[in-house]
């Protein structure tokens, strides 16, 4: 009886693999013919990616070679594309003339790379990433001296093709549309953290970056144009945007195709003869890009095709990439969601980052940055839904320290490790250095053992495995004690510590300080947010980028929001001063935009209550047009400069209390603080102005100025102490900015002066601002820093910085019926 | 034989998912209340009617963090997933959650 004939359409990984699982069942039950368009052998596509980066030859990632065709009696047409499937007649054809008639066919297309269709992506030097073609393109245009590449797209392939390019000594440049890189893989901590991985190796990474047209010269690629007008030159610009699956061949012959050919769990399209596997294929509405599913519909594919019916039944994901020294792993639900649970590890020292989430107490999907071996078991814990509630005070220590101490009771299992045991892996302590540490030098305290050994010194994570040494050595002899309190359920760490080593460690950025300062979240939570931005902005003026999505909606709008989700209004009116003309500019636009209601408040201005989002940027086009500025009042930084009348009318007062208060003002208006800053300046100790209730007031007495601190009048009602008297205006403008500064750098974030000054005590504030010498240096700061903040947020906003804030982001279902 | 055919939801493209920043969220106006959609810093989209089981605060003002909103008038913290507050205010009402869908980086919201 003549042998079955099975013909096979694409010679690449699923093509192949897929042949072998045949073999490997029923060598014997087909006479086989592979057509492939390329004209090799089956080699590792997935490979391809070393062999671009030098660390491997084409000869070197050959999957079958030549005597595996011909040992298996497998006729391979190498270089020839099937350009037509006949299923009436069941023949295949090539354009190069050749026909294969067929009992079984077999498409193993794959997929073909997503070109972008921007203007100029015709040039030459334009490539994609896809078959060694591409790879030797890309190789060539490296050999000049200097060359430049761009690549657009951030995935694992943008990523791998950037990479490689720089060990072939280009420059490269990754261009990426969201703003973080792999983000279908990462989360944004551990994008960032490839962000800076790749830029050690020479890779930089432009985010959340829109490419408008590729630049040409004489039919050749010399650039990228972006969408804010930005060029990037480049000698190769390389698309790694996505694929597609390659589905014109059935779709011309009438398969059913969604995004890729339809097929059943046996791997059968709709017509019964012809079945595909690999990326072409879409299987329970699923299409996969990587290998691991395909070695998975291969096998269903074996058994369908020699003893009856596979069942594939889907596959579950995991991501590696390859890029030397780079680990990273990724797995299921990384990102978390609702019903998850987070359990974060960080080690600043290492460059690690490892998230594990959990959901209803199984492993439902996992980040790793730097340190990827458990990546393995974190996907079998996740593929087979284990039950993880008994080992999860470790999981996320990994398969060796878990299974070592699993099925003891956490105490007994304390006292069984071995000395040689680790307990910290951020500083490399094992056990007998803690428990000979506690009774060689008598320590009793966490805060001693961390100070001698080291141990949870850093990132905290094994703080309960210390005491439990504590406890275990020491017997009743430990109590637990209690740190300085924590910024938030983030961390363990105290604000001092933060705002120390953001300085002390260079930390810049929000993902830099939570990386550095070894978070415990993901990305932070709405009360540690604001409070790092502010930190790094005090820390890093003119330098850090303001993330105006961790601030709150007043800081962010530039207004108060109220009640009913409007907003209101107050213009500056420089120590309580105003004139006709902006009386007039308040009154019209309380008109023109119907402000509800308009108040004068506690703070010697006006307030402009109930305007609606949209109309804000219009409202304060107006004022600014009558020269009023933002009034600040919903800032935690400065707020007004209350004043009394003073010399210039007052029969009492003894110097120019508004003309001083108008001065500090105009100086310090825009600057942040840790909690909102109110001033005021009473010309007299009759005190008008009610300075004696501020956060720092100025009583003028005929000798000069005295200065008061630590004052408030809301819910705790505080006078101010007497800090200094100095003989001066200029001298009382420098003592007043340089308490703010020493606030503004030394404040716990939403801690308000009096509290501040309770806490660090008078006299440590008075002998900074007292020694000329540190108050200038204070002083000077301070001037420093307003050089950056003196700018009025509602001017920008008029001139359209952050639109979209005030912008509905579509108007499409205004009238819409419901 | 009985067949329950559910009404077929409307999509209406109402922008790109890069039109919402990061961490961030904002408005579609409809006849009946705002819609919040929300974007999270792992880049998951959610929809929810832009108003607070509380006291009715516009939860697109507020700080997203995670997978949830903390409401911009008195800080309930709400899950974008199922529109519930969380932590202590667990069980006290629930904001309606909107369909929506994301297609090659579009959003969808969905009248059914
Ligand atoms: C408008 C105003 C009341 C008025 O109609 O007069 C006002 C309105 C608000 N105050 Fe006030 N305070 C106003 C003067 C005051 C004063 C009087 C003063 O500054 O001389 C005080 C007492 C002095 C003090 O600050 O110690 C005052 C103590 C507070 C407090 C308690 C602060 C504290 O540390 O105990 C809060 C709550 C807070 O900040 O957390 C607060 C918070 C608020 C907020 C921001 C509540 C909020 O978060 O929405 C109100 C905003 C309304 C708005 O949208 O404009 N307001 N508030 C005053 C605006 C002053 C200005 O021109 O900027
Ligand atoms: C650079 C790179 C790195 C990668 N890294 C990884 C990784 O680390 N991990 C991972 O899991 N995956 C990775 N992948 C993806 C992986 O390589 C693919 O998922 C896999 O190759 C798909 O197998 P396939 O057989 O479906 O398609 P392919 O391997 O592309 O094979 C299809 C073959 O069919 C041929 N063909 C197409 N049409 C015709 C026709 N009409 N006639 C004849 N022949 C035709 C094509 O020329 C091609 O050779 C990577 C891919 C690339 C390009
Ligand atoms: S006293 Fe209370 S109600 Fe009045 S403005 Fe201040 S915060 Fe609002
Ligand atoms: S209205 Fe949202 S917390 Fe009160």
């Amino acid at each position: 009886m003549p042998k079955e004939k099975l013909v096979v359409i694409g010679n690449g990984m699923a093509g192949c693999r897929a042949v072998q699982e045949v073999l490997k069942r029923d060598p014997d039950r087909y006479e086989i013919t592979i057509f492939g368009a390329e004209p090799r052998v089956n080699y590792d596509r997935i490979m391809l990616s070393p062999v671009l980066a030098g660390e491997k030859a084409f000869e070197d990632i050959v999957l079958n070679d030549e005597a595996w065709y011909r040992d298996n009696g497998i006729a391979l047409h190498a270089g020839h594309a099937v350009t037509q499937i006949d299923r009436e007649a069941k023949v295949v054809r090539t354009a190069s003339g050749l026909a294969e008639p067929y009992d079984r066919l077999l498409l193993a297309m794959g997929s073909d790379p997503v070109r972008l269709p921007l203007p100029g992506a015709d040039l030459t030097g334009v490539v994609t990433f896809r078959d060694l073609d591409d790879v030797e393109a890309m190789v060539a245009a490296a050999a000049k001296p200097g060359a430049k590449a761009v690549v657009i797209g951030g995935g694992l392939l943008g990523i791998e093709a950037a990479y490689g390019l720089v060990r072939r000594g280009m420059g490269a440049t990754v261009i990426h549309l969201m703003d973080v890189l792999m983000e279908r893989q990462l989360d944004a901590s551990a994008g960032f953290l490839l962000v800076e991985a790749m830029a050690q190796r020479g890779v930089d990474t432009v985010l959340g970056a829109q490419s408008e047209e590729i630049v040409g010269e004489g039919g050749k690629v010399v650039g990228l144009r972006l969408k804010d007008g930005r060029v990037l030159p480049c000698d190769i610009l390389v698309m790694a945007v996505g694929i597609r699956p390659n589905v014109a061949l059935a779709r011309d012959s009438g398969l059913e195709i969604g995004r890729g050919v339809i097929v059943d769990d046996a791997m059968r399209t709709s017509d019964p003869a012809i079945l595909a596997v690999g990326e072409c294929a879409e299987h329970r509405g699923q299409c996969y890009g990587l290998v691991a599913p395909i070695w998975e519909m291969c096998k269903a594919l074996g058994q369908t095709l020699t003893q009856g019916e596979g069942a594939y039944e889907g596959s579950v994901l995991s991501t590696r990439l390859k890029v030397s020294g780079v680990d990273v792993f990724s797995a299921g639900k990384f990102g978390g969601g609702t019903e998850c649970e987070d359990i974060v590890f960080r080690d600043a020292g290492r460059g690690v980052y490892k998230r594990v989430v959990l959901e209803n107490g199984k492993v439902a999907g996992a980040v790793l940055f730097g340190d990827a071996v458990d990546g393995p078991w974190y996907f079998d814990l996740m593929k087979s839904g284990a039950e993880v509630a008994d080992i999860r005070e470790t999981l996320i220590f990994g398969q060796t320290v878990t299974e070592g101490l699993r099925g003891l009771d956490p105490s007994a299992a304390v006292a069984a490790m071995a000395d040689e045991a680790e307990v910290c892996g951020c500083n490399g302590v094992c056990k007998g250095e803690i428990t000979g540490a506690i009774t060689g030098q008598g320590l009793s305290t966490l805060d001693s053992v961390r100070a001698v050994t080291k141990a949870s010194a850093s990132c905290g994570s094994c703080t309960p495995l210390v005491e439990k040494l504590l406890k275990l050595t020491l017997g009743d002899g430990f109590q637990v004690q209690t740190g300085p309190k924590p910024v938030c359920g983030c961390t363990p760490k105290g604000h001092d510590e933060v705002r120390r080593r953001i300085v002390a460690e260079g930390l810049k950025s929000i993902p830099a300080a939570m990386q550095g300062l070894e978070w415990t979240t993901p990305d932070g939570c709405a009360s540690c947010r604001p409070a790092l931005n502010y930190y790094l902005l005090c820390a890093w003026p003119g330098e850090y980028r303001d993330d105006k999505q961790s601030r709150f909606i007043n800081e962010r709008a530039h207004a108060n929001i109220q009640k009913d989700g409007t907003y209101s209004v107050v213009p500056r009116m420089w120590g309580g001063m105003t004139s006709a003309a902006e009386l007039r500019a308040i009154a019209d636009v309380v008109e023109k935009f119907d402000v509800p209601a308009v108040k004068v408040t506690g703070g010697q201005r006006i307030d402009l209550l109930g305007v609606k989002k949209d109309d804000l940027p219009a409202v304060w086009a107006d004022l600014n047009a009558a020269g009023m500025v933002s009034g600040h009042a919903y800032a935690k930084g400065l707020r007004t400069v209350k004043t009394c009348v003073g010399s210039d009318w007052c029969r009492f007062g003894t110097q120019d209390s508004t003309g001083l208060g108008v001065r500090l003002e105009k100086f310090m208006w825009g600057s942040w603080a840790p909690a909102k800053v109110k001033l005021a300046v009473s010309g007299c100790p009759r005190n008008c102005a009610e300075a004696t209730c501020k956060d720092i007031g100025v009583i003028c007495v005929d000798s000069g100025y005295e200065i008061h601190v630590g004052g408030a009048a809301g819910l705790h009602i505080q006078g101010t102490e007497i800090l200094t008297k100095v003989a001066s205006e200029d001298e009382a403008v420098w003592t007043i900015c340089a308490i703010t500064q020493l606030y503004r750098e030394n404040g716990w974030y939403l801690e308000r002066i009096y509290k501040w000054m309770a806490r660090v005590g008078l006299e440590s504030i008075k002998a900074q601002v007292e020694d000329p010498e540190a108050r200038k240096a204070l002083y000077d700061r301070f001037s420093y820093s307003q050089r950056f903040s003196r700018i009025d947020p509602w001017a920008e906003r008029v001139a359209g910085r952050h639109a979209e804030e005030f912008t509905p982001l579509s108007r499409r279902m205004e009238f819409a019926p419901s | 034989m009985n067949v329950l055919v559910k009404d077929p939801i409307a999509w209406t493209d109402v922008g790109a998912v890069t039109d919402i920043p990061l961490r961030g969220a904002r408005r579609v106006p409809t006849p009946d209340g705002d819609i919040a959609i929300f974007r999270t810093g792992d880049g998951k989209v959610f929809a929810l009617k832009d108003a607070c089981p509380h006291k009715g605060g516009p939860l697109s003002q507020g700080i997203v963090h995670g997978h949830a909103v903390a409401c911009p008038l008195h800080n309930w913290s709400i899950d974008l997933a199922s529109g519930e507050p969380m932590g202590a205010d667990r069980g006290k009402g629930c904001t309606p959650v909107i369909p929506l869908e994301v297609r090659d980086g579009r959003l969808l919201l969905g009248r059914s």
